[in-house]
């Protein structure tokens, strides 16, 4: 006789890469197929705010820190209304949370909202695979969804790529919304949702500010419509190379020179409307411990990463641009990867990182501010 | 922004001996420190009495000065040296405490040595609690977060009295302001524990202040290391968090790397206050150290403490993470910033990053209370613990129970067979926090507790109490299943159980279980520490084993020496051995082999990355060293494993090493067990026709009462297979015998009790020997100031002998020499020898390094450990002689006439222990080793290096005053000129009065004082043990009689440890302190660097 509940945990699982790589485990989440493109994320703490973070749409994550869902799943840390991962990699998930602010556990929640998750699998192995190969597409099957691994590859390999993917849309909002200032209101700010995070509007209603977030689709129009000091462009999923609308909207903004400030797929979109290219890195940066450089002030700022392309800009000089000067403002001390870009002779900068920090250290918090200080410097 | 071009010299403060709070981690740190200052082109000069140390070693700095570290000796190496800089923060309490005395007595300023590191502003900030309460309240108002626990400041017992009512009444903590490792806190849960600890705190608090806490038991700890740069850059490089929850010191805490049950948004929480806090004191080039408490109910964060300095935890989090914050500090220290350093495991990435953990690192403390029987067990927020075990896993079950069987002490791994006991009685134990209360808790689970009441009885964590569920049920699995499958055994593995645990379970032996193991190809894979969860590629090859899929081992063409170390320090195997085993490293990377080590402790220089070409981090047992070889031996080719240089650790391990076919270098297993075994070693004696003393073997008291009629009282008893003379004892009567023989537990036919002949008298002398099979090479002759009985670790001794002439050296060295080709050597021996009367006696041989290697090789600067890992691998002494590494001719038993005086004294933990009354422990030295660590004093004449020994260990010897004498009959006639030398030098004399008596007819006069046994006299005379509380007393002689009724000596023994007044308590120990009395009243106390009397010993060997 055995108290054991080991055993429900144990239907078999299996990844699959598109280069052949399998990894065997036990079905973690929902038990079914996923596809999408496989990412690794370093962080230890956060695993709620990732796995609800619109960016990591399509994707697949595989989380380096071995120990996933022991603080359970609250109502308040949650970056979106739903998990947005497409499957969801561990290695050694919590049986039992223990937070004082838990609800339920990780592995219902996922299971809930249907997300299909494998565990048990050496998740070093695969990182170590990932960061030499690349990242990839990936499938993630478990219960009636394993077949022998010739089909199962097949099917990952003809799943969609992420380059050239076009995704914003998918998981914007589709209708406005407003998000009040905390405290005393003393800015309006159009912020377009290309898959924002919770916390932004959060950061910016802190400093009073009244954020309007703004479909993806929504035009130059749409933004001036709320008589905006100033305009944010959000982090979100896919290649920015296919972002053209974002980036003509945003081009509207410059122009008419209405302070701007943008994050993540956002530094992305002031890339491109400034004339900088932008490419895919090989595996990206993910995680919650990145050294970027104020290369302004020579600081460096401990900073929350989840991106796989990147603006290709010069860092040693400044650029002349449609819009006057622009320069590299942050760099990542680990790669020399451009983390923000800034313009010399309008009001927008933007980085390609996440000040909001969620999850992650609150170091880059001072950018809110300083798109504050953009925003007092219009009106002065 | 690059180094600062106005510093060209650096003093840096060691931590000075081993003492409990204050340990290996402090070598560990300040190697790495003086390494980075060397290279970066500054003239490092270091301070240290620790001889054990590696930092101490001549090629670590430029000039090492092995002398007392007290403001008096530091100050004279401030006008000797006269360095730009003093860097105080990698010396633990010790440096810190003596960095602030020499600012605030002018000696800095008067010689113009900046404080680098921390400013005297920020460790005041950081270490005073009114100071510090002060920031955190700056600190919640800056940021919202963070608050002190509710206290009160007390600097007399009325303020206590009254700092409780403030409180709401108790339990309520005491903690003394800046003592080290927490010494003299505790929780008082009514008035007789608060005046008790309280009057303790206040005494042994340098300012007399305690402070009187609100209660935080049970609450959740976390630690933060963190490091901020001049450019305020700030990074947190690890989070730690504690198993056992408040009121355990967190060095006696089981702790975990990451924290484990935090969320982001908590975490978060506690790194913006690390980050306010450690801006808002001042520390602008290091690091520090931050302990949190949260409340598990709501997440309510109390701060509470930091230290401006590195630590015991940073050399944790720097093992854990693989970022080495000691190294970092130092670079901060002499002006880089750290975007400026690069990381040296990626090579190509910054250290202005925070690593991340893709393992579980579980840190396991070890204690030694079987060394002190009287002492109280419960762990309170004082250390206790002696040592440290880490380890490293893919989760926390497998990390956790490899750092439990790191420990390396029986009972310490969990056991899933045999009775269990009642639940709730074992709940009800599991209450007091101990010394293997994880064991009480599994043994309580097994009996049928539910996680909610492991919960409510232990307050630890219900995710940590679900990881211990995981553990049992997997051990239910193992031993239910009709067969132990592939899949079966896998799982157990991947939740670290050893093969020993699942062969328990099954019933097999644990290697019938390793065969079926490897049969069904399941074996550990070996993952790389690199800070950064493999985002980059490591260049540092630091390893841990973990049951996963990819291994990491790269092959490699050289061929590999694997040196096994010591595993976590204890009493009688400590930092010493780790010493040994670097040394290896170094001489054997220079012979051009590639260097591979072993050990699992955290503390040490052997476990830093740097030190060797390979590391594992893993557990020294036979399964765990096995795999390794394995391992190696499929990467390349593998020359062979040491296990002579890590004590008795892997030198246990070496008979079991070669029967699986592992090849051993140096000192075979036959040879070793030649020197281990009674009869096997008899016999070598007897061929090489060397006396020992009279013994035999007992299992009965009848047997034993046999022999020590025959050979005579006082007889030395001991169980056998023991270490560090646990259990030894000498005996003076029959009844004693009896009683002795009744307590022991252990004794059966296969473990006799040793009867030996006591040497009452004798003069006991160690010998450290290399040898190659031809050619002896006497290292060093050691003659013990105390007399024969006190275990060699525990007594003083001088290396050249101070009594010994030409003849007996010879004598020694032909002993020696017999013994070593007798019993097989190849490498160091140690051996000690008695002599009594004329007759030289072989009291035992370890044909291994020895604790006395370090010191050995200092006093006589010839590096004995690297000589012995060449001749292991087959050098001869010849051969070494003509390289250089051994001195051309000569050795260490014919040093020259003028060679410097080195003295060797062990320091005790006495203060640290008390009775569960909360009185001390009695401080008598025995056969017993209870010393935690030694320092050296180091001089041209005997009396001088005494007197620097004793300042090294206790503090300063006084030059007058009153001195206590009191002393057993037999000591009474050796005692008289000694006394009479210390009124000579102006000191009053108190004895009691038969003491009293002899010395009046001696004609020497003594003040008659009040044994305690009398009480306070009729007109208010105080006794002896008030009087040494009241300070009124320098110096105390109390030598104790035999055993039993002994409480006056007791008192006075532990109101000396309480009021740290000098205490001997043998009339040797006496007349070599009347000689440092003497020298230091001569006024002729200089101090002279290592290199300085390296430099003098060669040119007069030449």
């Amino acid at each position: 006789m055995t108290t054991s509940t080991r055993g429900a945990a144990k239907t078999p699982a299996v990844l699959v890469l598109e280069d052949g790589r399998i990894f065997r485990g036990r079905a973690y989440g929902a038990v079914g197929e996923t596809f999408g493109e496989a990412v690794f994320s370093t962080g230890m703490t956060g695993y709620q705010e990732t796995l609800t973070d619109p960016s990591y749409h399509r994707q697949v994550v595989v989380m380096t820190a071995p120990h996933v869902g022991n603080t359970g799943v609250n109502d308040e840390d949650p970056e979106s209304k739903r998990i947005w991962v497409s499957g969801y990699v561990v290695r050694d998930p919590a049986r039992v949370p223990s937070n004082w602010r838990s609800r339920r556990s990780l592995d219902e929640e996922l299971a809930a909202q249907g997300v299909v998750g494998i565990s048990g699998i050496d998740t070093r192995a695969l990182t170590r695979h990932l960061r030499e190969r690349g990242a990839m597409r990936v499938g993630i099957f478990s219960g009636d969804a394993v077949q022998d691994d010739g089909a199962l590859l097949a099917r990952v390999q003809e799943a969609p790529q992420m380059k050239g993917a076009d995704l914003s849309a998918e998981v914007a909002t589709t209708e406005p919304y407003v998000v009040p200032a905390i405290g005393e209101k003393k800015f309006t700010v159009a912020a377009v949702d290309l898959g924002i995070k919770g916390m932004t509007p959060h950061r910016m209603a802190e400093r009073g500010i009244e954020v309007h977030v703004l479909p993806a689709t929504a035009t130059v129009d749409d933004v001036y419509a709320v008589n905006p000091d100033g305009v944010f462009f959000s982090n979100g999923p896919g290649d920015p190379a296919t972002a053209d609308h974002p980036v003509s909207v945003m081009q509207g903004v410059l122009e008419r020179g209405t302070p701007l400030f943008g994050i993540c797929f956002g530094n992305q979109i002031l890339g491109r409307a400034l004339g900088f290219g932008t490419y895919k890195l090989k595996y990206g940066h993910r995680g919650i411990n990145q050294p970027v450089q104020d290369r302004t002030t020579g600081k460096v700022e401990v900073t929350a990463h989840n991106h796989g392309f990147a603006v290709d800009a010069p860092l040693d000089k400044v650029s002349e641009t449609p819009f006057g000067r622009a320069e590299v403002s942050h760099v990542c001390l680990n790669d020399n990867v451009v983390e923000g870009l800034r313009l010399l002779d309008r009001p927008a900068f933007s980085v390609q990182y996440h000040p909001e920090a969620a999850a992650g250290p609150h170091d880059a918090a001072y950018l809110f501010d300083r798109f504050v200080k953009l925003m007092e410097g219009q009106r002065a | 922004m690059p180094k600062r071009t106005d510093i060209q010299s650096v003093l840096v403060i060691g931590s000075g001996p081993i003492v409990i709070g204050q340990a290996a981690e402090f070598d560990y740190s300040g190697t790495q420190a003086c390494r980075v200052l060397k290279s970066e082109g500054l003239r490092v000069i270091l301070v240290n009495s620790n001889p054990a140390t590696i930092m101490t070693d001549p090629e670590i700095a430029d000039a090492t000065y092995v002398e007392p570290i007290t403001p008096e000796f530091v100050e004279k190496i401030i006008a000797k040296e006269r360095p730009d800089a003093l860097l105080p923060t990698l010396g633990g309490q010790t440096a810190l405490n003596t960095a602030i005395s020499l600012h605030e007595n002018g000696v800095l300023d008067k010689h113009g040595v900046e404080l680098i590191g921390a400013n005297v502003e920020a460790i005041h900030k950081g270490e005073d609690r009114d100071q510090f309460k002060e920031v955190v309240e700056e600190v919640r108002k800056k940021i919202g977060h963070g608050e002190s626990a509710r206290s009160y400041i007390c600097h007399s017992m009325d303020d206590v009295l009254k700092g409780v009512e403030e409180l709401g009444g108790y339990p309520v903590v005491v903690r003394p302001s800046f003592t080290m490792g927490g010494a003299g806190s505790g929780f008082a849960h009514d008035e007789e524990e608060l005046r008790r600890i309280a009057g303790t705190g206040l005494t042994l608090s340098p300012t007399t202040e305690v402070l009187l806490e609100e209660s935080i038991l049970g609450w959740k700890e976390y630690e933060l290391e963190l490091m901020r740069d001049k450019h305020d850059n700030v990074v947190v490089v690890c989070s730690i968090e504690n198993f056992d929850p408040m009121g355990v010191h967190t060095g006696d805490s089981i702790t975990v790397a990451p924290a484990m049950t935090l969320t982001d948004r908590e975490y978060q929480i506690l790194r913006d206050i690390g980050i306010a806090v450690i801006r808002e004191v001042g520390v602008d080039t290091g690091g520090c150290n931050i302990q949190f408490a949260v409340n598990p109910e709501d997440g309510r964060v109390i701060v509470i403490e930091m230290n401006p300095r590195v630590s015991r935890s940073s050399a944790l989090a720097s093992k854990a993470t693989g970022f080495p914050i000691a190294k970092i500090a130092a670079k901060l220290a002499v002006g880089y910033t750290l975007d400026e350093i690069p990381n040296d495991i990626t090579q190509e990435t910054p250290a202005s990053f925070e690593p991340t953990l893709d393992y579980v690192v579980v840190k396991a403390p070890r204690f030694a209370f079987e060394k002190f029987p009287s002492a109280d067990s419960t762990l309170t927020t004082t250390m206790k613990s002696v040592g440290e075990a880490m380890a490293i896993g893919r989760n926390f079950t497998e990390a956790f129970q490899k750092a439990l069987r790191s420990l390396e002490k029986k009972g310490s791994q969990f056991t899933f067979v045999g009775e269990t006991g009642d639940k709730d009685e074992l709940l009800r134990e599991a209450v007091r926090p101990t010394d293997g209360r994880i064991n009480t808790v599994m043994q309580a689970i097994r009996a049928g507790a539910t996680p909610e009441e492991v919960f409510e009885y232990t307050k630890i964590d219900p995710w940590f109490v679900d990881q211990l569920f995981l553990i049992k049920e997997i051990a239910d699995e193992l031993a239910e299943a009709p067969e132990l499958t592939a899949d079966l055994l896998a799982e157990a593995k991947r939740h670290g159980f050893s093969d020993t645990q699942i062969g328990e379970i099954r019933g097999l032996r644990e290697d019938v279980v390793r065969e079926v193991r490897h049969a069904l190809g399941i074996r550990p894979v070996y993952k790389t520490v690199d800070t950064c969860a493999a985002e980059f590629a490591a260049r540092t090859p630091y390893f841990y084993s973990s049951y996963d899929e990819e291994t990491e081992v790269a092959p490699r063409e050289k061929a590999a020496v694997i040196i096994l170390g010591s595993g976590p320090n204890r009493i009688g195997q400590g930092i010493e051995f780790d010493y040994s085993c670097v040394h290896a490293s170094f001489a054997l990377s220079d012979a051009g082999y590639e260097t591979v080590m072993v050990n699992c402790n955290p503390e040490t220089v052997s476990t830093d990355y740097d030190t060797s070409d390979r590391l594992y981090f893993e557990p020294l047992t036979l399964e765990d060293v096995l795999e390794i070889v394995h391992a190696e031996q499929q990467a390349g080719p593998v020359a062979g494993v040491v296990v002579q240089l890590g004590g008795q650790t892997p030198l246990g391990l070496s008979q079991a090493l070669k029967d699986n076919g592992v090849p051993i270098v140096g000192t075979s297993p036959e040879a070793i067990h030649a020197a281990e075994d009674r009869g096997a070693f008899g016999r070598v004696l007897k061929e090489a026709g060397l006396p020992a003393p009279k013994h035999g073997t007992a299992t009965t008291f009848a047997e034993a009462k046999a022999i020590a009629d025959e050979i005579g009282y006082p007889v030395l008893v001991r169980p056998s297979y023991v270490l560090g003379g646990r259990g030894m004892e000498i005996v003076y009567d029959e009844t004693r015998l009896e009683a002795y023989i009744a307590e022991s537990t252990e004794i059966s036919p296969s473990r006799p009790v040793l009867v030996d002949r006591f040497l009452d008298d004798a003069i006991e002398i160690d010998v450290d020997a290399l040898y190659d099979g031809e050619e002896l090479y006497l290292g060093g002759v050691m003659e013990h100031i105390e007399e024969a009985g006190i275990h060699s670790g525990d007594s003083a001794c001088a290396l050249p002998p101070i009594t010994l002439g030409g003849f007996d050296i010879k004598r020694l060295r032909a002993s020696t020499e017999g013994i070593a080709k007798g019993v097989g050597v190849r490498g160091l021996i140690n051996i000690q020898f008695a002599l009594a009367g004329d007759i030289l006696y072989v009291l035992e041989a370890n044909p291994r390094a020895s604790r006395t290697v370090p010191f050995t090789s200092k006093a006589t600067a010839v590096p004995l450990a690297k000589a012995a890992a060449r001749i292991s691998l087959g050098a001869t002494i010849a051969e070494l002689r003509a390289e250089g590494l051994l001195p051309a001719n000569g050795d260490g038993g014919e040093l020259p006439l003028d060679a410097p005086i080195s003295v060797k004294e062990a320091v005790m933990p006495w203060s640290r222990f008390r009775d569960i009354h909360g009185r001390g422990v009695d401080t008598v030295l025995g056969p017993e080793m209870r010393s935690t660590g030694e320092v050296m004093g180091i001089d041209s004449v005997f009396g001088t290096a005494y007197a620097k020994s004793q300042a090294g260990a206790y503090g300063p010897l006084p030059t007058k005053g009153r001195a206590f004498i009191s002393v057993a009959n037999r000591d009474k006639r050796s005692m008289i000129f000694p006394a009479r030398e210390l009124v000579a030098h102006g000191f009053e004399l108190m004895a009691t009065s038969g003491t009293a008596e002899v010395l009046k007819r001696n004609g020497i006069n003594a003040t008659v004082v009040r044994k305690q046994s009398e009480g306070t006299g009729p007109n208010g005379e105080k006794t002896i043990v008030q009087l040494i509380h009241d300070g009124e007393v320098d110096l105390i002689v109390n030598t104790p009689y035999g055993t039993g009724g002994r409480l006056d000596g007791y008192d006075i023994r532990t109101a000396a440890v309480a009021r740290s007044v000098p205490c001997l308590t043998t009339v040797q120990a006496l007349a070599a302190a009347v000689q440092g009395i003497d020298a230091l009243n001569r006024g002729d106390v200089s101090v002279r660097s290592l290199q300085e009397h390296a430099e003098h010993l060669t040119a007069a060997r030449d």
